[in-house]
């Protein structure tokens, strides 16, 4: 599969988010400008370019599925595209808001909204694979611009670019960063997640979060352990794996089995 | 022709004709949002600011989590305005603790809230807003013809987040914030290095202030009340020292929010409609120069002084010179605060929780930023309340847009109406993500 355009045509599109992940496009600054040139960009809400139907090469998408309406829209979206990227932790495992299929979704909107009739709202927040083939994962809570421009210049060479899967904790070694978790005894994520952040978290004295989910092969139940010894609670230990990636298959099994515990302890 | 107070002037269209203007998807905001208006016999019957931004239950999900995951998780609410998200959260949980910051801790959460004021404003100028004013749909359109002031625009949103990423490594989601202080304090070599980028910058940030006056603005004086923080000793930011105050006379402390500003829904929106004593008001960069300006430097007020534009000023189309005016502040404020900056021994301050109702409010780029927490003993969250400024600038836009409309004429062909409407509503930057995530609503029904 490669792109024969002259000009590449892009195209980004927002589901159920925060904007974050677009905005790594609109703080390219100057290579904003070269991007418009590289590229024709057919449609980008934000950046006031609207063509809702127009066939692309590379659609980006920001957001995960979490209405009726998005449903839909993103088969629409697959099939006016060549590529099809998801564009960080809403779009590649249904984000933070995903936290709510774990509950009762359904009454939880109800419970929310006390005029739920006027809100269109699945139960569910999902990722953009669970209901359309995807090209390309980009993970990050937000993504950065690297992993943009170095994906649409990959695609223009026309091959699928390179994407890490190491460990935070490689990242950490790489870059001299002082290990939080064997030097303060702060938890830390970074042994089972997504390096392509730079490791900011432990660079910044605290321990990851896991905004880039989950790594390839992770080992999450010796990092639950290591966390039981530092004293962390089963409710402790399970909001660390239920947090920006929740419904990543991973965090979310073992989140859910320390949630558990937690509740038949008690 | 400048329209009065509330005045529902009915103008009477050329022809006895129904016209609907249907923006499906309104461009260059954040979020999702659309446009109806119907127009019968040449006046405005229905006219409906949608936001169908899905909801994505913060307030839900922020039930059962320690307070020290908060900053985390409420950042995720906006990718534009995370800094505002953050302070007015640990603002909140420091108050009801009783934790003293340091002035340092002050003084750098001041800085790191002026770069995502000079980023957001930076953005929403030269992206968003400014092709309304020159005749393009979008800024890369914009740059083929003003490549210079999209360039200045586009490197001061650079400044912005270099500031943010200073104190939170990136600028989304930055990961530097907690409460009791920051996790890093930034070593002397990088902030020298930036200050003197910012001070290099200021130049071009009076420039912008400059050209941005220079728009072509409707003369549209509307009767509105401004609402914002305010402190006894500099613009108002963030939280320490300040008080909600409006030009209708109101003063008021933080926690007492709820009983004069009361949010409903209605059903064209997944976000909240707030109005002040039962009327809508503007919360964002104009109402905040409107009720503070002598406490802006003095080099800004020199230069909107030779702008010809007064403040305060009664017309909505200001604000994107007010929010070039808080671009050159920003600026301005970060170099004075980082001039002589020294490393201190530590970043942040023990913080010991109680239970209790924690109340929080900061002044984000599009205006206050009301949040209202439960905490248990264990330092729980068992409630909590966020009310962003797009939702409280919601039903102004509608009373706006209703007003500005009629003005024009509503005899004008749809396109016209439609590009006048859409300008309207980007003169507020309405940010469709934060508006769109409410728990608490009032239901008005017939």
């Amino acid at each position: 599969m490669r792109i024969t355009n002259n000009k590449p045509t892009v195209a980004v599109h927002k589901f159920t988010s925060c904007d974050g992940c677009q905005l790594a496009i609109l703080n390219l600054e100057e290579a904003l400008l070269t991007l418009t040139q590289l590229v024709d960009i057919k449609n980008f809400a934000e950046a006031g370019i609207l063509d809702d139907n127009a066939q692309v090469d590379i659609a980006f998408i920001e957001g995960s599925i979490s209405t009726p309406r998005e449903m839909a829209h993103v088969k629409k979206i697959r099939e006016q595209s060549q590529y099809l990227i998801a564009m960080g932790a809403c779009a590649t495992s249904g984000g933070i808001q995903a936290l709510r299929n774990m509950q009762d979704g359904e009454a939880w909107i109800n419970a929310i909204y006390a005029s739920p009739e006027h809100i269109e709202s699945l139960a569910t927040s999902t990722a953009l694979a669970d209901h359309v083939r995807i090209d390309l994962e980009l993970w990050g809570c937000p993504v950065s611009s690297e992993q943009i421009t170095t994906t649409i210049r990959a695609l223009l060479f026309g091959v699928l670019p390179k994407i890490e899967h190491d460990k935070v904790c490689l990242e950490c070694k790489r870059s001299q960063a002082v290990c939080v978790m064997v030097s303060r005894g702060e938890p830390c994520m970074g042994p089972v997640t997504n390096t392509g952040c730079g490791a900011l978290c432990p660079q910044f004295g605290r321990g990851c979060y896991a905004c880039y989910g989950p790594a390839e092969n992770p080992n999450p139940n010796a990092l639950a352990n290591r966390f039981e010894g530092l004293g962390m609670t089963a409710t402790e230990i399970s909001h660390n794996f239920l947090f920006i990636n929740n419904n990543a298959p991973v965090f979310h099994a073992i989140g859910e089995k320390y949630k558990n515990k937690d509740q038949s302890d008690e | 022709m400048p329209l009065g107070k509330n005045t529902k002037t009915k103008i009477k269209a050329m022809s006895d004709k129904t016209i609907n203007i249907n923006v499906p998807v309104l461009a260059r905001v954040e979020g999702e949002g659309a446009l109806d208006i119907r127009i019968e016999d040449g006046s405005i019957i229905d006219l409906k600011l949608r936001i169908f931004e899905p909801p994505r239950l913060f307030e839900k999900f922020l039930g059962g989590r320690h307070y020290t995951e908060v900053p985390d998780i409420v950042t995720r609410i906006c990718g534009i305005c995370p800094v505002a998200y953050q302070m007015s959260a640990v603002y909140a949980f420091e108050k009801l603790f009783g934790t003293q910051i340091t002035p340092w801790i002050n003084a750098m959460r001041r800085v790191f809230y002026c770069g995502e004021w000079i980023e957001s404003h930076a953005l929403h100028i030269h992206l968003l807003a400014a092709p309304d004013f020159l005749g393009f749909t979008n800024a890369p359109a914009m740059a083929q013809q003003f490549p210079a002031e999209v360039r200045r625009g586009l490197k001061l949103q650079g400044l912005g987040n270099e500031l943010i990423k200073l104190f939170g490594a990136r600028s989304v989601n930055p990961v530097g914030v907690k409460v009791g202080g920051f996790h890093k304090a930034p070593n002397e070599a990088d902030v020298a290095a930036l200050v003197e980028r910012l001070r290099a910058a200021l130049p071009e940030a009076k420039a912008l202030l400059e050209w941005v006056a220079t728009f072509d603005f409707p003369a549209r004086e509307q009767a509105f009340t401004s609402v914002s923080l305010q402190h006894p000793a500099e613009y108002p930011i963030n939280m320490p020292g300040t008080q909600l105050i409006s030009d209708a006379g109101h003063q008021l402390e933080i926690n007492a929010y709820e009983t004069y500003f009361k949010e409903s829904q209605v059903p064209h929106s997944t976000a909240l409609h707030s109005h002040l004593d039962g009327k809508p008001y503007l919360a964002g960069p104009l109402a905040r120069i409107n009720l503070n300006y002598e406490q802006l430097h003095d080099e800004v007020k020199q230069a909107l002084t030779s702008t010809n534009i007064a403040f305060p000023s009664n017309n909505p189309y200001h604000n994107i010179v007010a929010r070039a005016a808080e671009v050159y502040y920003g600026l301005l404020e970060a170099v004075r605060l980082l001039e002589d900056y020294q490393r201190p021994g530590r970043a942040a301050v023990e913080v010991t929780p109680k239970p209790g109702t924690a109340y929080g409010c900061t002044e984000a780029p599009r205006g206050l930023l009301w949040h209202r927490y439960e905490i248990d003993n264990d330092g729980i969250i068992t409630f909590a309340k966020l009310v962003p400024p797009t939702s409280q600038n919601q039903a102004r836009i509608e009373e706006d847009l209703r007003l500005s409309l009629e003005a024009l004429g509503l005899d004008n062909d749809e396109v016209t109406l439609r590009q006048h409407a859409e300008q309207v509503i980007r003169n507020y930057d309405p940010c469709i993500s934060c508006a769109t995530h409410f728990l608490d609503l009032t239901v008005t029904r017939n």
